[in-house]
């Protein structure tokens, strides 16, 4: 039966990691992720967890590592942040067009320079087109509930394909929360051991990670495409399921109180919490807001996101990175793309916050709608804002 | 055929060659250009390590020949996924294959994890990802082809280039006399691991390789070959020529083939008496320009490393003390 504990979220995922029965761990030390693998690794060395823990000495060898033992066939984790998934990049593309169901913890956290320890989404964001599928998460429940079903839906042989869960370094992975723990029984029945659906064996030799000519290279990138979009039937399926057995539903888009807002904020990670405050503060005081929190980020939810928005005057986007040079925030700019063929549309703007860990109190929400609320009106007369920021 | 080592090799002499292996690993269809000595060494490596092996390669000229899809020359099974992370795939594979035997998951015996890379993707870009791999003691063996340039990209200089060849990144010109740095020396870094099988190998010697790589598998935690593939493409030599020039490397004291167990060097071939370098030079185009007191300067320098050699192998000691487990607790 589930049991109620009070832990560090970072410890959580090290231990739905653990009910997950992951057999092989590649990772290099970086904060704010460590001390999820320290504890993972302390939990193979107690064999409280039978896994092989590889202490890289490179997040691009921990990342490359993860193939190898994915390839030889073992259940596979890795967690990283910040600098460690940008040095991991080049192989992030390869892991999942070699459809390696490899499930890693991103504890999210700004990227140099100046260099930054501290949260935001800007790491993750530099990683938004290496075709996994991604999701975030806003408490430490959610963090050790999605770990789990995360090897699930990979691992599903209509999917294949690496997950990423994000978490918001610090803010998230080094508090302690009241969460529920699932069983071992209830998950191995959740959880099948896992069975590759291709892995390198001498009994039945394949060639992996052949070189493709002009003339088939497309078609490989149609095929991963066209699999991360079907992958969200299965996301659904597992959700669900996950929520029968433990009564903690989730939705690719999820609402909270958003009957008859005419004012939506979006969110993604922790700021979603904040932001409820927020929400709930205003309402008391009559403004018609409501709040979308973006769970599912690849593949992007476009059906429920436009099923959302609908009705509402104004969207605004709360992005935690910067597309320097570009057109706002990486979410306001897909959100944008996303709400285009719609007609009537909201008008959508976009607020950039919370950067390199910067607190974002739930005032500052308040503050953006009506700033936001203003700028509708009389334009807008900027491509997006960056909250906060002194001259 | 257990009993089959060099020295019997040698005694059998003609006879020899009936008693390896006839199965083909490394399939012939692959696009390797004429006198590929890499092509030549890659076929008898594969022979060596056996049939229940599982290989990760770099990418390189290897990897380009010989994988391109839908086709492939490999019989083993075999992972590419980048160019400098090898040795970490390959790290990642005895871990699973370890930990899929230890759940008793894996019938009969865990396959023998090989990596192997070019100088590039060995002594360059991948030389993080190979040191990490040999410092943790993963059971594995690495081989490089080594041919001394970037040859797939189009004969650039790498670390693994002699001095004074010509490479269309290092050109000789008023100011340059083409590669301006000595040969970084592999094997000496792999021996630095403290790692218990090093060698040095080269395929106008077979037995030789053949019997090198066998050792390598079969012995114990991580185990580095380097292999020089002699290149016409990029030494500019003539196609016919592969074999004859291998052996020229160490019959000049260029390449020296020798191995290092548990520390302890040992010259495989003994050459009594080393041919002049110029005999190895003077047939390849990249070493076209250099002059009479440049090849002075590199025979100095190859008969300095040769001595060096020797000391090492009539050293009473090994590079690194062996001590088991057993006797520090003793």
């Amino acid at each position: 039966m589930a049991k109620r504990v009070g832990i560090e979220v970072s410890l959580a995922v090290s231990h739905a990691v653990q009910l997950a029965r992951a057999e092989a761990i590649a990772a290099y030390p970086i904060t704010p992720q460590t001390h999820i693998v320290e504890h993972l690794s302390s939990l193979v060395a107690n064999a409280e967890l039978e896994a092989e823990f590889i202490n890289v000495e490179s997040e691009h060898s921990a990342i490359s590592a993860c193939i190898g033992t994915s390839a030889a066939g073992a259940r596979t984790y890795t967690a990283t942040s910040s600098q460690g998934l940008a040095l991991m990049h080049e192989i992030l593309f390869i892991a999942s067009a070699m459809r390696f169901p490899i499930v890693m913890t991103v504890a999210n956290r700004a990227l140099s320079g100046p260099l930054s320890i501290w949260n935001d989404h800007s790491d993750i964001m530099g990683a938004r087109d290496i075709g996994w599928i991604q999701v975030f998460v806003q408490n430490g429940q959610e963090a050790f509930d999605h770990t789990i079903m995360a090897f699930k839906i990979a691992e599903h042989r209509r999917v294949l394909l690496p997950m990423i869960v994000n978490l918001d370094g610090f803010i998230l992975s080094h508090v302690v929360e009241a969460l529920e723990f699932t069983d071992q029984d209830t998950v191995d029945r959740f959880l099948p051991p896992y069975h590759p659906w291709h892995q390198l064996d001498p009994k039945k030799p394949v060639t992996m990670g052949a070189f493709g000519m002009p003339e088939i290279f497309a078609e490989f990138k149609m095929k991963h495409q066209v699999t991360l979009m079907n992958s969200y039937d299965q996301i659904m399926k597992v959700w669900q399921e996950w929520g029968q057995l433990t009564g903690r539903d989730y939705h690719p888009v999820e609402h909270y109180k958003t009957e008859g807002a005419k004012i939506l904020l979006l969110t993604m990670g922790c700021l979603s919490e904040v932001a409820e405050i927020a929400v709930d503060e205003l309402r008391d005081a009559g403004v018609p807001v409501g709040l979308l929190k973006l769970r599912l980020w690849r593949p992007f939810p476009f059906a429920a996101l436009r099923e959302a928005v609908n009705g509402a005057e104004l969207l605004i986007v709360c992005d935690r990175a910067l597309s320097v040079g570009g057109p706002g925030g990486p979410v306001l700019s897909e959100v944008r793309s996303v709400l285009y063929p719609l007609s009537p549309q909201p008008k959508v703007l976009g607020y950039i916050i919370g950067l390199g860990g910067r607190d974002v109190p739930p005032e500052d929400f308040k503050e953006i709608v009506a700033q936001a609320q203003a700028e509708a009106e009389l334009g807008p007369r900027q491509e997006f804002y960056m909250y906060g920021v002194r001259g | 055929m257990d009993k089959f080592d060099v020295a019997s090799s040698q005694k059998y002499d003609v006879y020899a060659s009936r008693l390896l292996p006839k199965e083909e690993y490394f399939t012939s269809g692959h696009r390797s250009c004429q006198g590929c000595g890499e092509a030549l060494a890659v076929r008898w490596v594969c022979k060596a390590i056996g049939k229940n092996a599982v290989i990760a390669h770099a990418t390189g000229c290897m990897e380009i020949v010989s994988s391109g899809f839908p086709q492939t020359a490999w019989v083993q099974p075999w992972i590419h996924v980048a160019f400098e992370n090898t040795a970490a795939v390959a790290s990642g594979l005895e871990a699973g294959y370890k930990i899929l035997a230890r759940k008793g998951k894996l019938a009969g015996h865990p396959p023998k994890v090989v990596a192997m890379g070019g100088d590039g993707g060995t002594s360059d870009i991948g030389l993080q990802a190979l040191s990490g791999a040999m410092e943790r003691g993963h059971d594995f063996t690495y081989i490089c082809w080594d041919n001394e340039a970037y040859m797939n990209t189009g004969i650039q200089r790498s670390s693994s280039t002699p001095y004074g060849a010509m490479t269309t990144t290092s050109p000789p010109g008023k100011r340059s006399i083409g590669q301006p740095t000595w040969k970084k020396n592999m094997v000496a870094i792999a021996v630095a691991h403290g790692i218990p099988y090093v060698a040095t190998a080269c395929p106008s010697y077979l037995f030789d390789l053949y019997f090198k790589v066998k050792r390598a598998v079969e012995t114990p935690g991580p185990a580095y070959i380097h292999i020089l593939s002699v290149c016409p493409t990029g030494w500019r030599s003539a196609t016919d020529l592969t074999v004859r020039l291998g052996r020229l490397a160490v019959e000049t004291g260029v390449f020296p083939l020798y191995e290092v167990v548990d520390g302890r060097y040992r010259l495989t071939i003994e050459i009594p008496k080393l041919r002049p370098v110029k005999d190895y030079l003077r047939l390849q185009g990249r070493f076209r320009h250099l002059r009479e007191p440049e090849i002075e300067f590199i025979q100095r320098q190859v008969l300095a490393h040769y001595d060096l050699l020797l000391k090492k192998c009539a050293a009473p000691y090994p590079e690194f003390p062996p001590l088991s487990h057993a006797e520090e607790g003793a």
